[in-house]
Protein backbone atom coordinates (compact mmCIF):
# COMPACT_ATOMS: atom_id res chain seq x y z
CA UNK A 1 0.00 0.00 0.00
CA UNK A 2 1.46 3.32 -1.03
CA UNK A 3 1.87 5.72 1.86
CA UNK A 4 3.45 8.69 0.10
CA UNK A 5 2.16 12.22 0.17
CA UNK A 6 -0.87 12.69 -2.07
CA UNK A 7 -1.83 16.30 -1.35
CA UNK A 8 1.17 18.56 -1.30
CA UNK A 9 1.73 22.28 -0.97
CA UNK A 10 3.79 23.28 -4.02
CA UNK A 11 3.92 27.04 -3.55
CA UNK A 12 2.03 29.98 -2.10
CA UNK A 13 2.00 33.73 -2.50
CA UNK A 14 0.68 36.46 -0.21
CA UNK A 15 0.56 39.87 -1.80
CA UNK A 16 2.51 42.49 0.12
CA UNK A 17 1.23 45.16 -2.24
CA UNK A 18 -1.70 45.31 -4.64
CA UNK A 19 -1.05 43.51 -7.90
CA UNK A 20 -2.95 42.73 -11.07
CA UNK A 21 -1.28 39.41 -11.80
CA UNK A 22 0.43 36.47 -10.13
CA UNK A 23 2.22 33.51 -11.68
CA UNK A 24 3.12 30.04 -10.52
CA UNK A 25 5.95 28.79 -12.70
CA UNK A 26 8.22 25.74 -12.95
CA UNK A 27 5.39 23.49 -11.83
CA UNK A 28 6.77 19.95 -11.71
CA UNK A 29 5.01 17.16 -13.59
CA UNK A 30 5.03 14.78 -10.64
CA UNK A 31 1.40 15.20 -9.62
CA UNK A 32 -1.91 14.25 -11.20
CA UNK A 33 -4.03 17.32 -10.53
CA UNK A 34 -3.46 20.89 -9.44
CA UNK A 35 -5.55 23.03 -7.11
CA UNK A 36 -5.17 26.78 -6.69
CA UNK A 37 -6.98 28.51 -3.83
CA UNK A 38 -7.41 32.28 -4.00
CA UNK A 39 -8.71 34.18 -0.99
CA UNK A 40 -8.90 37.94 -0.66
CA UNK A 41 -10.49 41.01 -2.14
CA UNK A 42 -10.13 43.42 -5.01
CA UNK A 43 -8.43 46.71 -4.20
CA UNK A 44 -11.17 48.95 -5.58
CA UNK A 45 -12.46 47.53 -8.83
CA UNK A 46 -14.62 44.49 -9.46
CA UNK A 47 -13.29 42.45 -12.35
CA UNK A 48 -13.04 39.03 -13.90
CA UNK A 49 -10.08 36.81 -13.07
CA UNK A 50 -8.40 35.33 -16.13
CA UNK A 51 -6.14 32.31 -16.38
CA UNK A 52 -3.34 31.70 -18.89
CA UNK A 53 -1.47 28.42 -19.02
CA UNK A 54 2.17 28.13 -20.13
CA UNK A 55 2.18 31.75 -21.20
CA UNK A 56 -0.38 31.21 -23.95
CA UNK A 57 -2.03 34.61 -24.37
CA UNK A 58 -4.17 33.66 -27.38
CA UNK A 59 -7.77 34.00 -26.30
CA UNK A 60 -9.08 31.76 -29.05
CA UNK A 61 -7.26 28.82 -27.43
CA UNK A 62 -9.57 29.02 -24.43
CA UNK A 63 -13.31 28.49 -23.95
CA UNK A 64 -15.65 28.22 -21.00
CA UNK A 65 -19.14 27.39 -19.76
CA UNK A 66 -20.60 28.55 -16.45
CA UNK A 67 -23.61 28.54 -14.15
CA UNK A 68 -24.12 31.47 -11.86
CA UNK A 69 -26.51 32.68 -9.16
CA UNK A 70 -26.73 36.25 -7.90
CA UNK A 71 -29.19 35.65 -5.11
CA UNK A 72 -32.31 36.26 -7.14
CA UNK A 73 -31.91 34.31 -10.35
CA UNK A 74 -29.75 31.62 -11.92
CA UNK A 75 -28.18 31.75 -15.36
CA UNK A 76 -25.68 29.91 -17.48
CA UNK A 77 -23.57 30.88 -20.43
CA UNK A 78 -20.70 29.99 -22.71
CA UNK A 79 -17.79 31.80 -24.32
CA UNK A 80 -15.92 30.13 -27.13
CA UNK A 81 -12.91 32.43 -27.10
CA UNK A 82 -12.28 33.72 -23.61
CA UNK A 83 -10.14 32.86 -20.61
CA UNK A 84 -11.90 34.19 -17.54
CA UNK A 85 -12.22 31.65 -14.76
CA UNK A 86 -13.23 33.63 -11.69
CA UNK A 87 -14.35 36.87 -10.11
CA UNK A 88 -12.61 39.53 -8.04
CA UNK A 89 -14.84 41.58 -5.73
CA UNK A 90 -14.00 44.20 -3.15
CA UNK A 91 -15.36 42.05 -0.28
CA UNK A 92 -13.54 39.00 1.08
CA UNK A 93 -14.20 36.07 -1.24
CA UNK A 94 -12.53 32.99 -2.63
CA UNK A 95 -11.97 31.28 -5.96
CA UNK A 96 -10.87 27.65 -6.22
CA UNK A 97 -9.40 26.28 -9.45
CA UNK A 98 -8.81 22.58 -10.15
CA UNK A 99 -6.75 21.67 -13.20
CA UNK A 100 -7.27 17.99 -13.89
CA UNK A 101 -4.59 15.72 -15.34
CA UNK A 102 -2.41 18.76 -15.96
CA UNK A 103 0.84 16.98 -16.75
CA UNK A 104 -0.20 14.67 -19.57
CA UNK A 105 0.87 15.57 -23.10
CA UNK A 106 -2.00 14.05 -25.07
CA UNK A 107 -5.19 15.82 -24.02
CA UNK A 108 -6.47 19.36 -23.85
CA UNK A 109 -6.56 20.69 -20.29
CA UNK A 110 -9.81 21.24 -18.40
CA UNK A 111 -10.18 23.44 -15.33
CA UNK A 112 -13.07 23.38 -12.87
CA UNK A 113 -13.52 26.70 -11.08
CA UNK A 114 -15.66 27.84 -8.17
CA UNK A 115 -16.20 31.49 -7.31
CA UNK A 116 -17.68 32.42 -3.95
CA UNK A 117 -18.67 35.95 -3.05
CA UNK A 118 -21.50 35.91 -0.52
CA UNK A 119 -22.43 39.52 -1.23
CA UNK A 120 -22.42 39.17 -4.97
CA UNK A 121 -22.67 35.74 -6.56
CA UNK A 122 -21.79 32.09 -6.60
CA UNK A 123 -20.44 30.47 -9.75
CA UNK A 124 -19.23 27.15 -11.13
CA UNK A 125 -17.25 27.27 -14.36
CA UNK A 126 -15.51 24.80 -16.60
CA UNK A 127 -12.82 26.03 -18.95
CA UNK A 128 -10.76 24.38 -21.63
CA UNK A 129 -7.28 25.16 -22.89
CA UNK A 130 -7.01 23.67 -26.35
CA UNK A 131 -3.40 22.56 -26.06
CA UNK A 132 -1.93 19.15 -25.24
CA UNK A 133 1.22 20.40 -23.53
CA UNK A 134 1.83 19.61 -19.89
CA UNK A 135 1.00 22.64 -17.75
CA UNK A 136 4.16 24.13 -16.27
CA UNK A 137 2.96 27.61 -15.42
CA UNK A 138 -0.29 29.27 -14.43
CA UNK A 139 -0.87 33.00 -14.60
CA UNK A 140 -3.90 34.59 -12.94
CA UNK A 141 -4.70 38.21 -13.68
CA UNK A 142 -7.60 40.59 -13.38
CA UNK A 143 -9.18 42.37 -16.30
CA UNK A 144 -9.15 45.65 -14.39
CA UNK A 145 -7.86 46.92 -11.08
CA UNK A 146 -5.83 44.80 -8.68
CA UNK A 147 -5.84 42.04 -6.14
CA UNK A 148 -5.57 43.80 -2.79
CA UNK A 149 -2.69 43.54 -0.34
CA UNK A 150 -2.97 40.41 1.77
CA UNK A 151 -4.64 38.36 -0.94
CA UNK A 152 -3.35 34.79 -0.87
CA UNK A 153 -2.82 32.23 -3.62
CA UNK A 154 -1.95 28.64 -2.74
CA UNK A 155 -0.94 25.97 -5.23
CA UNK A 156 -1.36 22.31 -4.32
CA UNK A 157 -0.51 19.12 -6.17
CA UNK A 158 -2.50 15.91 -5.86
CA UNK A 159 -0.61 12.74 -6.69
CA UNK A 160 -2.18 9.53 -7.85
CA UNK A 161 -1.59 6.62 -5.50
CA UNK B 1 9.96 21.46 -2.58
CA UNK B 2 7.73 20.26 0.22
CA UNK B 3 6.82 16.58 0.12
CA UNK B 4 4.75 16.18 3.26
CA UNK B 5 1.07 15.46 3.07
CA UNK B 6 -0.74 18.70 3.76
CA UNK B 7 -4.34 17.40 3.81
CA UNK B 8 -4.88 15.77 7.17
CA UNK B 9 -7.89 14.83 9.25
CA UNK B 10 -8.42 16.82 12.44
CA UNK B 11 -9.88 14.64 15.15
CA UNK B 12 -12.24 11.83 14.27
CA UNK B 13 -15.21 11.47 11.98
CA UNK B 14 -18.46 12.19 13.82
CA UNK B 15 -21.14 9.55 13.24
CA UNK B 16 -24.67 10.28 14.47
CA UNK B 17 -26.12 7.60 16.71
CA UNK B 18 -29.56 6.06 17.00
CA UNK B 19 -31.24 9.02 18.62
CA UNK B 20 -30.24 11.44 15.90
CA UNK B 21 -28.47 14.72 16.63
CA UNK B 22 -29.53 18.34 16.90
CA UNK B 23 -26.15 19.45 15.58
CA UNK B 24 -22.60 18.35 14.84
CA UNK B 25 -19.85 20.49 16.32
CA UNK B 26 -16.09 20.48 15.88
CA UNK B 27 -14.42 22.42 18.65
CA UNK B 28 -10.89 23.33 19.74
CA UNK B 29 -9.75 23.58 16.12
CA UNK B 30 -6.04 24.43 16.16
CA UNK B 31 -4.73 27.39 14.17
CA UNK B 32 -1.91 25.34 12.70
CA UNK B 33 -3.40 24.86 9.24
CA UNK B 34 -4.13 27.24 6.38
CA UNK B 35 -7.53 26.05 5.17
CA UNK B 36 -10.30 23.82 6.52
CA UNK B 37 -12.45 21.30 4.68
CA UNK B 38 -15.60 19.69 6.08
CA UNK B 39 -17.02 16.65 4.32
CA UNK B 40 -20.57 15.69 5.25
CA UNK B 41 -22.87 12.76 4.54
CA UNK B 42 -26.22 13.58 6.10
CA UNK B 43 -29.96 13.14 6.18
CA UNK B 44 -32.46 15.38 7.93
CA UNK B 45 -35.33 13.95 9.98
CA UNK B 46 -37.98 16.38 8.75
CA UNK B 47 -41.03 14.37 7.67
CA UNK B 48 -42.86 15.36 4.51
CA UNK B 49 -39.68 16.72 2.92
CA UNK B 50 -37.42 15.17 0.30
CA UNK B 51 -34.67 17.63 1.10
CA UNK B 52 -34.06 20.24 3.78
CA UNK B 53 -31.53 22.92 4.57
CA UNK B 54 -28.74 22.82 7.08
CA UNK B 55 -26.39 25.61 8.05
CA UNK B 56 -22.90 26.28 9.30
CA UNK B 57 -21.82 28.72 12.01
CA UNK B 58 -18.53 29.48 13.74
CA UNK B 59 -17.16 29.98 17.24
CA UNK B 60 -20.56 29.53 18.84
CA UNK B 61 -21.91 32.66 17.17
CA UNK B 62 -24.84 33.05 14.79
CA UNK B 63 -24.15 36.64 13.82
CA UNK B 64 -22.53 38.25 10.77
CA UNK B 65 -23.35 35.30 8.52
CA UNK B 66 -24.60 35.67 4.95
CA UNK B 67 -24.73 33.56 1.80
CA UNK B 68 -25.87 33.19 -1.79
CA UNK B 69 -26.78 29.90 -3.38
CA UNK B 70 -27.53 28.61 -6.83
CA UNK B 71 -29.30 25.28 -7.03
CA UNK B 72 -31.33 23.01 -9.24
CA UNK B 73 -33.81 20.25 -8.55
CA UNK B 74 -36.46 19.08 -11.01
CA UNK B 75 -37.37 22.55 -12.17
CA UNK B 76 -35.56 25.57 -13.51
CA UNK B 77 -32.37 26.41 -11.57
CA UNK B 78 -32.81 29.08 -8.94
CA UNK B 79 -30.75 31.40 -6.82
CA UNK B 80 -31.35 32.84 -3.38
CA UNK B 81 -29.58 35.06 -0.89
CA UNK B 82 -29.65 34.89 2.91
CA UNK B 83 -28.75 37.83 5.11
CA UNK B 84 -28.24 35.90 8.35
CA UNK B 85 -27.28 32.32 7.51
CA UNK B 86 -24.98 30.15 5.43
CA UNK B 87 -27.34 27.53 4.05
CA UNK B 88 -26.82 24.24 2.22
CA UNK B 89 -29.27 21.41 1.54
CA UNK B 90 -29.36 17.68 2.17
CA UNK B 91 -31.70 14.69 1.95
CA UNK B 92 -34.67 14.55 4.33
CA UNK B 93 -37.09 11.95 5.66
CA UNK B 94 -39.18 11.62 2.49
CA UNK B 95 -36.16 10.89 0.33
CA UNK B 96 -35.64 7.28 -0.75
CA UNK B 97 -34.74 5.22 2.30
CA UNK B 98 -31.03 4.95 3.09
CA UNK B 99 -30.07 7.86 0.84
CA UNK B 100 -27.89 10.60 2.27
CA UNK B 101 -26.88 13.92 0.82
CA UNK B 102 -23.22 14.90 0.47
CA UNK B 103 -21.63 18.26 1.01
CA UNK B 104 -18.13 19.69 0.99
CA UNK B 105 -17.34 22.98 2.66
CA UNK B 106 -14.03 24.77 2.05
CA UNK B 107 -12.85 27.62 4.28
CA UNK B 108 -9.60 29.31 3.16
CA UNK B 109 -7.42 31.21 5.65
CA UNK B 110 -9.66 30.28 8.57
CA UNK B 111 -7.17 31.53 11.15
CA UNK B 112 -6.54 34.89 9.51
CA UNK B 113 -7.71 38.28 10.77
CA UNK B 114 -9.82 38.85 7.64
CA UNK B 115 -13.49 38.05 7.24
CA UNK B 116 -13.95 34.36 6.36
CA UNK B 117 -15.28 33.33 2.96
CA UNK B 118 -16.82 29.91 2.48
CA UNK B 119 -17.24 27.67 -0.57
CA UNK B 120 -19.77 24.84 -0.37
CA UNK B 121 -21.06 22.21 -2.80
CA UNK B 122 -24.01 19.99 -1.93
CA UNK B 123 -25.88 17.15 -3.62
CA UNK B 124 -28.86 14.98 -2.78
CA UNK B 125 -30.03 12.30 -5.18
CA UNK B 126 -33.01 10.21 -4.12
CA UNK B 127 -33.85 7.87 -7.00
CA UNK B 128 -37.30 9.40 -6.76
CA UNK B 129 -39.21 12.38 -8.01
CA UNK B 130 -37.07 15.10 -6.54
CA UNK B 131 -33.45 15.85 -5.74
CA UNK B 132 -31.24 18.88 -5.31
CA UNK B 133 -27.79 19.99 -6.32
CA UNK B 134 -26.25 23.33 -5.58
CA UNK B 135 -23.45 25.68 -4.67
CA UNK B 136 -23.20 28.15 -1.81
CA UNK B 137 -20.95 31.16 -1.30
CA UNK B 138 -20.84 32.11 2.36
CA UNK B 139 -19.28 34.85 4.45
CA UNK B 140 -18.67 35.16 8.16
CA UNK B 141 -17.87 38.84 8.59
CA UNK B 142 -15.71 38.37 11.63
CA UNK B 143 -11.96 38.79 12.02
CA UNK B 144 -11.60 36.07 14.66
CA UNK B 145 -9.78 32.85 13.91
CA UNK B 146 -12.24 29.99 13.56
CA UNK B 147 -11.90 27.67 16.53
CA UNK B 148 -15.19 25.79 16.29
CA UNK B 149 -17.65 24.81 13.57
CA UNK B 150 -21.29 23.96 14.18
CA UNK B 151 -23.49 22.25 11.61
CA UNK B 152 -27.19 22.62 12.37
CA UNK B 153 -29.93 20.78 10.46
CA UNK B 154 -33.46 22.03 9.87
CA UNK B 155 -34.80 19.52 12.39
CA UNK B 156 -32.22 16.85 13.20
CA UNK B 157 -29.43 14.83 11.66
CA UNK B 158 -30.56 11.24 11.17
CA UNK B 159 -28.68 8.21 12.41
CA UNK B 160 -25.61 7.35 10.34
CA UNK B 161 -25.04 10.94 9.26
CA UNK B 162 -21.32 11.68 9.33
CA UNK B 163 -19.03 14.70 9.24
CA UNK B 164 -15.24 14.86 8.98
CA UNK B 165 -12.95 17.85 9.40
CA UNK B 166 -9.66 18.24 7.54
CA UNK B 167 -6.88 20.77 7.71
CA UNK B 168 -4.82 21.85 4.71
CA UNK B 169 -1.38 23.29 5.31
CA UNK B 170 0.69 25.32 2.92
CA UNK B 171 4.34 25.83 3.52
Amino acid sequence: MAAGATYVSIASQTLTSAASTITFSSIPAIYTDLIIVHQGAALTTTALINMELNGDTTGSNYSLTFIIGDGSSAASGQYTSDKFVGRNYTAQQNNIFQIMNYSNSTTYKTTLSRSNSAGNLVQALVSLWRNTAAVTSVRLFVGAGNFDTGTTFSLYGIAAA
Amino acid sequence: MATANTFVQIGSTVTVGGGGAADITFSSIPATYTDLVVKISSRDTTSGSVWQNFQIAFNGLTTNLSSRAVYGNITTPSSASFASNIFMWTSAANATASTFGNAEIYIPNYASSNNKSVSADFVSETNGTDAIYGLTAGLWADASAITSIKLTPALGFAQYSTASLYGILKY
